[in-house]
Parts: C-alpha cells; sequence; structure tokens
C-alpha cells in the first residue's frame, strides 16, 4: 500500500470529494472544521468557567468566613454528583453557588465529548468508514463513563 | 483557615503551576495533587478529582492553537483515544477502592519518572523509516511543517504504543492526571512519531482521556464544587497565559526548576505513601 501515489479518484466520487477515497495520511484536509472544532472547544471551555466564575460570587458571599476543611473524604452529596441533581440545585437557594461551579464544570467534561461527537461527522465527509467506526467507539466508552457510572438520569 | 483565604491561596497556586505547566510542557497536573495534598491537607481523592476538571481545562483551552500549528495527527490521536478512555475508566475504578496511602506510592513513583524523564536529552535524529504494514493501513504515517516545509513520517510498533497508551490512560484515570509525559513517550519512543507531533497529539487526546474518567470521579462525589472552583480557573488562566508569552530563553532553567520541584513533591508523596501519613 503505497500511500504516495497521485490520487486516482474512483468514477463514482464527485470532483470535490475525489481525494476522498485515498486516504491521505493527513489530518483533515477540510481544515475549517478543525479550525471550528477548536474554536467550539475554546468556547465551551471559556463558557464554563464564565458559569464557574458565577457560581464562585455566590458561594464566597455566602461562606467566604467558614473555616475550609478537606481532610477528611466524605463523599458529595447527591445534588452534587448526578446531573438532575446539579441542574436541580441551581434553582434552589440553598447551594446555588456550588450547584453553579458543578454545571459549569459539568459543561467542561462535556466539551471534550462534542468534540469527538463531531469528528465522527468529520471523518463521514472524508468518507472515512474506518475512523468513522474508531470514533464511534472512542464515544461510547465516553459516554458510558458519564452515564453508565451513575451521574445519569 | 477560612473558605475565602483558602480559595484564594489555592488559585495562586494553580496559576502558578498552569503557568508553569505550561512554559516548560510538563503539565501542571502533576505538581497539584502534591500540592493539595501535602501543603493544603486536602485528602488526595478530593485534590485527584480538581486536578482532573483542570486537565480537561487545559487540554481543550489550547486545542484551537494546537489544531492550527499543524503539527496535530487527528488520526493517531483518534485511533490511540480507545486505548487511553479504556484505561481511563479501568484506572478511575481502581480510584475509589484503592488505599490511598497506595496511590499515594503510586503517585510518587509517577513523578520520580516525569523528573528523570524531562531531564533526559532528547536527541532529534532525522528518522526516515520504511512504511510498516499495520501503521500504512491504519492511515497513522502523516506530515508535519518543518523549516524545508513539509516532512512526511511513517508511524512504526502500533502495539507498542497502543498498550504504553492503555497504562498513560489507566494512570490519567487513577491520579487525575493528563500523564502527557507517558503519551509523549508512547508515540515518540514506540511509535517513533516527531517529538513535536508527539506532544501536540497528546495534548488534543489529554482532555478526551480526562473525560473518560471525570464520569466516575463526578459520580462518587470526589469533584467538590468549593475546592474544584479555584483550581480549576486557576490553572485555565495560567496556562492559558504561559501558552502566549514566549520566553525561549528562560524555558531551559525553568524546566531545572520545575523538575526539581516535581522530584521534591514525588520523595514527599513516597515517604507519605509509606508511612501512611496521608
Amino acid at each position: 500500500m503505497a500511500t504516495a501515489t497521485p490520487p486516482s479518484s474512483p468514477s463514482s466520487s464527485s470532483t470535490s470529494v475525489s481525494h476522498a477515497h485515498e486516504f491521505k495520511p493527513q489530518p483533515w484536509r477540510d481544515k475549517r472544521l478543525a479550525y471550528i472544532l477548536g474554536n467550539l472547544l475554546r468556547a465551551g471551555v471559556m463558557m464554563s468557567a464564565g458559569i464557574v466564575l458565577c457560581g464562585a460570587v455566590i458561594y464566597l458571599s455566602r461562606h467566604a468566613h467558614e473555616p475550609a476543611n478537606y481532610r477528611a473524604f466524605h463523599s458529595e452529596p447527591p445534588e452534587y454528583r448526578t446531573i438532575p441533581g446539579v441542574i436541580h440545585s441551581v434553582f434552589k437557594d440553598q447551594g446555588r453557588g456550588r450547584g453553579l461551579i458543578q454545571l459549569g464544570l459539568l459543561l467542561l467534561i462535556a466539551t471534550p465529548i462534542v468534540r469527538v461527537a463531531l469528528s465522527i461527522v468529520g471523518f463521514a465527509i472524508e468518507r472515512d468508514k474506518l475512523y468513522v467506526g474508531f470514533t464511534v467507539v472512542v464515544l461510547a466508552i465516553l459516554l458510558y463513563s458519564l452515564l453508565g457510572a451513575g451521574i445519569g438520569l | 483557615m477560612t473558605i475565602l483565604i483558602f480559595t484564594a491561596v489555592v488559585a495562586i497556586v494553580s496559576f502558578a503551576a498552569g503557568l508553569l505547566g505550561s512554559l516548560t510542557g510538563l503539565g501542571g497536573g502533576v505538581v497539584l495533587v502534591p500540592l493539595l495534598t501535602i501543603f493544603f491537607h486536602v485528602d488526595i481523592r478530593y485534590a485527584i478529582g480538581a486536578s482532573l476538571v483542570s486537565v480537561i481545562a487545559t487540554s481543550s483551552g489550547a486545542a484551537a492553537s494546537y489544531v492550527k500549528e499543524g503539527f496535530t495527527n487527528i488520526r493517531i490521536g483518534m485511533f490511540l483515544e480507545i486505548a487511553t478512555t479504556l484505561g481511563a475508566l479501568l484506572g478511575a475504578f481502581l480510584a475509589t477502592w484503592m488505599p490511598t496511602s497506595a496511590l499515594a506510592v503510586i503517585f510518587g513513583t509517577v513523578l520520580l519518572y516525569s523528573a528523570f524523564l524531562s531531564r533526559k536529552t532528547r536527541t532529534q535524529a532525522q528518522r526516515n523509516l520504511p512504511p510498516d504494514p499495520l501503521a500504512t493501513r491504519l492511515r497513522l504515517n502523516g506530515t508535519f511543517p518543518d523549516l524545508e516545509g513539509m516532512r512526511s513520517y511513517n508511524v512504526q510498533r502500533v502495539p507498542a504504543g497502543f498498550s504504553l497508551m492503555f497504562g498513560a490512560g489507566a494512570l490519567s484515570g487513577l491520579l487525575g492526571i493528563g500523564s502527557g509525559a507517558v503519551k509523549v513517550l508512547a508515540m515518540d519512543q514506540a511509535m517513533q512519531i516527531p517529538f513535536k507531533v508527539s506532544t501536540t497529539t497528546s495534548n488534543f487526546m489529554i482532555g478526551v482521556t480526562a473525560a473518560a474518567s471525570a464520569g466516575v470521579y463526578l459520580s462518587r462525589g470526589y469533584v467538590d464544587p468549593g475546592l474544584s472552583m479555584p483550581v480549576m480557573l486557576g490553572v485555565l488562566v495560567g496556562s492559558l497565559l504561559g501558552s502566549r508569552i514566549l520566553i525561549k530563553a528562560e524555558t531551559k532553567s525553568l524546566r531545572l526548576v520545575f523538575s526539581v520541584v516535581i522530584l521534591v513533591l514525588g520523595l514527599q508523596m513516597l515517604y507519605k505513601g509509606i508511612w501512611g501519613t496521608i
């Protein structure tokens, strides 16, 4: 399998995707999609940082002078451990600051997962079935971790 | 210590860790867990949870600039992410039943190893290797921009790299770190991928790997909002700033300082783990 051969486009494909079956071992030819994904990730991180910051202001304005103690581990209460719990706590007055922080962190965890999901689209555009398959496997593992591990619905 | 002071000090320390980690390329997460446990007396499980969250923030926050440079090989990244995410799941589950003293000992060992790796001189050999049949079938070979235009490379020893990546993922899930050092080792050493491509592709993969164990951590109550907030914000701002300032001349001495810090923290973690004071 030579990788440096010039594109020999199969007659079935249109001119715009004539390289699709050649599988040049390059990152996406459509660099624009890669840019969009990169910027989307950055936007996701910035949004989550913003939400965490809002939560921080509320949390600190209420609890600033209480003693900080993380010496002993006692698992977080359920409202900070599940997706529905976190969403619920944002709308409650009690513990809203921490709820907002957890919401921002959930969004942060979601950004790389969204990137993997969109990569499936990228590989599908390239008609790269092998990598669509690989990416689906990665996405399945990520979703299992997030939903199957017990924090889902 | 009141929550206000605790938050402020943790934010400053996290900022410094993020800045140094990004300037030296050694990553900030690896020093955060020992700093939090040794100096702030935070339970190692809370520290791991907070660190892991910050690892996602730095990896995703820097992704846009890595893609722009044209070094990242998305296919290598995606293929190896199968190994790292599976490893991360296993690591996160292991972390939930492993005694904290064992976690500290493993952490200390990883720190000592990272310090050793960071001091090793890297030979930038011109690699002109024949294509490997498996790598070719998996379409892993690629090109990257060099001084004299685009240079191509042929990926080697795919099974060895894949197995190492599984180990990197397990360490990431177990200790809440990006384990970029092991990832680069797998790609640069085992798979003979050019160093620049290895480091950027590793950064690309770290966020996805960390997301795989973050779900387990969150559901087990390891992610405390009050602690994760200053850690995540501090590391994020520090690493973004670090990726913007380029003080090439200083990096060498900075790297030396940082690897000494890693070494000392590693010894401390080992000591605390073995004597059961963690």
